[in-house]
């Protein structure tokens, strides 16, 4: 395997807590060196001059959707890989949702397999809680468990049945698993956009933030006895990263992601009923805009997650409310973080390095997240001062619902270097 | 001087005091027409407009059908049950399919909130709203504001309460933009099931209590009691609907002696309406119908000069 050697770059690695200007020298797929203007004994095969550049641990995307199997026009294991590469990404968590749904090791293997296949990035698959998805029976958890299913989750609805919830917990705790939760209470469900003002005024049916809420506080209830680890996924109200907090005080297992757009954009924006404002959970109000960033200011936000939803062109240009639900996110998302929290001060990059990549490869137990010595080469390197408009003609994805597109962000992924490789380069 | 530059009449949000009055004093002019042994006039012959109706309308169908033969328009008729909706298309390609056919104005009418101004971007003719499920039905709403207008004289500083539904109501949307812009008081009445205290922050007064109100009024715009909310539990049952909210003769006598009660139809009578108050000489409900012809003949006419 080719010898890679990182030099003049600035390295921000939150494992360590370590900025400073030090090269990388990379072997068989790990790094072997970490010094300050290290020269090597042997000219390395590739050398990355990255001047002025951001040297991090490798991305990672707890909360993506890639469709394989069952709606492969909307994106593959492929496409998406390619997407996340794109992005900066090294590792990305597929969610269950797919047609048939994951809930069988069988089906966890083939995950495995495909992002083995591709050698892209790393492509985990998460496992659904119940069988079919369909909220009634628990899915064979433990098998998918041992298989490699890093989490489960029944992602696009939560699971709803306060008792099979309860067995989750308890069963899920045996072999000290992870639920990632989508907290929507279905009885509450069923609107097209946030309940509020703006859906009075377009007169869209509207979904409460309560909905949200409710799942939540039942959830850090049902497994206050029981400990199992807990995270929220996309959380997106003021009051709900308020329950995550006090959660948190009492000392509970609890952990929260949000989406990018759930900081930068607000119901306000479905006015015009453009379907690439239309997700669940629904744009929010401003209020609870500026809570989120708070959320992730504190801490009571652990995570930056991406929720990449893809979807056919031609099913969101149906009317808003038939239109389905989600957005793309992958190829924009460290920008777009960058411009809601790192540009307005809110946090350093080294927070948002941890927030991308250390904190999510803490959630899901993996030994990646870091550049210290002897570890997997998951690298990716930043330009943060870049100037770029996302421009969705240019994406990797097979998808074009991009809510962003057109925007104009700074800072963006200029190599992606999965397990010593460099899988993409600007 | 025109003072009308829209190709689209999607919301009465969209427009501002000065073009509504316009569109007002327009049907004024048309009105006339009604009035002639022939009642046609050929400003729009040669012109061809479709009524693409998605959803279930007899009334609202019928006036912008007669409104575009007394312009001389050709006239077609689509309706979405039985037709190629029904086999999957999306709304986006039947209305490109119809407009294919040569379409200076579709009038559209569909269950979904935006369905016109998603089709007025996807179009090149121009769209006519005529109700997108409970966004706004600005004809309505302009039929209203002619028929409190000829009656009053003017709608600045009117008391307008609307009662009954309001949150499933795309008229009550439209009423409440167009009475604000030209300077009335609109009061939203209901249960809060029915009322949302969003509609606030809109500019309405919401109202609970009907009768706390009911003095103080000037017009009453009472909108159908519809029965499938009440299996989705937003009021309990019919009987308490109407002693809480129905326009009864006891209520009625407690109203400013010359209110006037309107209503966009269809009525339950004894619902929301007692029968003879629907029929007395304080109801312009059969006026509104007939102003419907005239006002949507007015959005024709400016829809298709621009």
């Amino acid at each position: 395997m080719p010898t890679l050697l990182i030099q003049n770059g600035t390295i921000l690695d939150p494992s360590t807590n370590t900025q400073e200007k030090l090269d990388l020298l990379i072997e068989n797929g790990r790094i072997t060196q970490r010094a300050a203007g290290y020269q090597p004994a042997t000219k390395p095969d590739q050398i990355i001059d990255a001047v002025g550049k951001l040297v991090a641990p490798g991305l990672i995307d707890v909360h993506v959707h890639f469709r394989e199997p069952g709606d492969e026009e909307e994106e593959t294991i492929a496409s998406g890989a390619a997407a996340a590469v794109a992005g900066g990404f090294t590792t990305v968590c597929v969610m269950p949702n797919t047609k048939p749904a994951i809930d069988n090791a069988a089906q966890i293997e083939f995950v495995l397999r495909e992002s083995e296949r591709l050698g892209l990035c790393n492509v985990l698959p998460t496992g659904s809680i119940t069988k079919h998805r369909d909220g009634s029976e628990l899915a064979e958890m433990a098998d998918m468990h041992r298989r490699g299913a890093v989490a489960f989750t029944d992602d696009g609805a939560g699971v709803n049945d306060v008792s099979v919830m309860r067995k989750a917990f308890q069963y899920i705790k045996m072999f000290d698993g992870l639920v990632m939760q989508h907290c929507e209470d279905e009885k509450l469900a069923g609107g097209a956009m946030h309940a509020g003002v703006v859906s009075t005024s377009l007169g869209l049916p509207g979904l409460p933030a309560e909905a949200e809420q409710l799942m939540i506080a039942r959830d850090v209830l049902l497994n206050r006895t029981i400990g199992c680890r807990y995270h929220v996924q996309h959380i997106s109200t003021a009051f709900s990263v308020e329950l995550i907090r006090r959660a948190k005080k009492d000392g509970l297992p609890v952990t929260a992601e949000v989406a990018p757009h759930h900081l930068l954009l607000t119901d306000e924006d479905c006015r015009g009923y453009d379907t690439n404002f239309k997700m669940n959970p629904p744009l929010r109000t401003a209020v609870d805009v500026a809570a989120c960033i708070q959320g992730v200011v504190d801490g009571t936000i652990d995570i930056l997650a991406t929720d990449h939803a893809p979807h056919r062109a031609e099913e969101k240009e149906l009317e808003f409310a038939k239109a389905p639900n989600g957005i793309i996110g992958l190829e924009g998302a460290m920008a777009l973080y960058a411009q809601a929290l790192v540009t307005p001060g809110h946090i350093t990059w080294m927070k948002l390095i941890d927030l991308m990549s250390t904190a999510p490869a803490k959630l899901i137990r993996s030994t990646r997240g870091t550049l210290q010595v002897g570890r997997a080469a998951d690298i990716t390197i930043i330009d943060p001062d870049v100037s770029w408009t996302i421009d969705k003609t240019q994406f990797k994805s097979k998808s074009r619902n991009c809510p962003f597109h057109g925007r104009q962000v700074k800072g963006r992924a200029t190599h992606t270097i999965v397990n010593g490789r460099v899988v993409w380069a600007l | 001087m025109s003072a009308w530059t829209h190709k689209h009449l999607l919301s009465l949000e969209a427009l501002s005091a000065e073009e509504i009055t316009f569109v007002l004093d327009t049907a004024v002019g048309f009105k006339e027409v009604s009035t002639r042994s022939v009642k046609k006039v050929p400003a729009l012959r040669g012109k061809v407009i479709v009524n693409a109706f998605f959803e279930d309308s007899t009334r609202t169908r019928m006036s912008f059908s007669l409104a575009a033969q007394r312009l001389s328009a050709d006239v077609l008729d689509f309706s979405g049950s039985g037709s190629s909706v029904s086999k999957g298309e999306t709304l986006i390609d039947t209305a490109r399919n119809i407009e294919a056919m040569g379409v200076d104005v579709m009038v559209v009418r569909h269950s979904a909130a935006g369905a016109a101004e998603t089709l007025a971007k996807h179009l090149s003719c121009s769209i006519v709203n005529a109700g997108d499920g409970a966004h706004e039905h600005p004809t309505q709403g302009l039929l209203d504001l002619y028929t409190m207008r000829e009656r009053f004289g003017r709608i600045e500083g009117l008391k307008v309460a609307i009662v009954g539904d309001i949150g499933n109501s795309r008229v009550a949307r439209s009423n409440l933009w167009g009475l604000k812009k030209l300077g009335a008081e609109v009061i939203f009445v209901g249960p809060p099931t029915l009322v949302p205290k969003t509609f606030e922050k809109l500019g309405a007064k919401v109202v609970h209590d009907f009768d706390s109100i009911i003095g103080q009024v000037d017009v009453i715009n009472m909108l159908r009691v519809q029965n499938e909310r009440m299996k989705s539990a937003q009021f309990p049952t019919v009987r308490e609907f109407t002693s809480l909210f129905g326009l009864t003769s006891d209520r009625f006598a407690r109203c400013k002696k010359d209110v006037f009660v309107m209503h966009p139809g269809p009525m339950n009578r004894g619902v929301e309406i007692q029968s003879d108050i629907a029929d007395g000489a304080s109801s312009g409900i059969l006026k509104q119908v007939e102003n419907g012809l005239a006002v949507r003949m007015a959005v024709l006419y400016l829809v298709s000069r621009v």
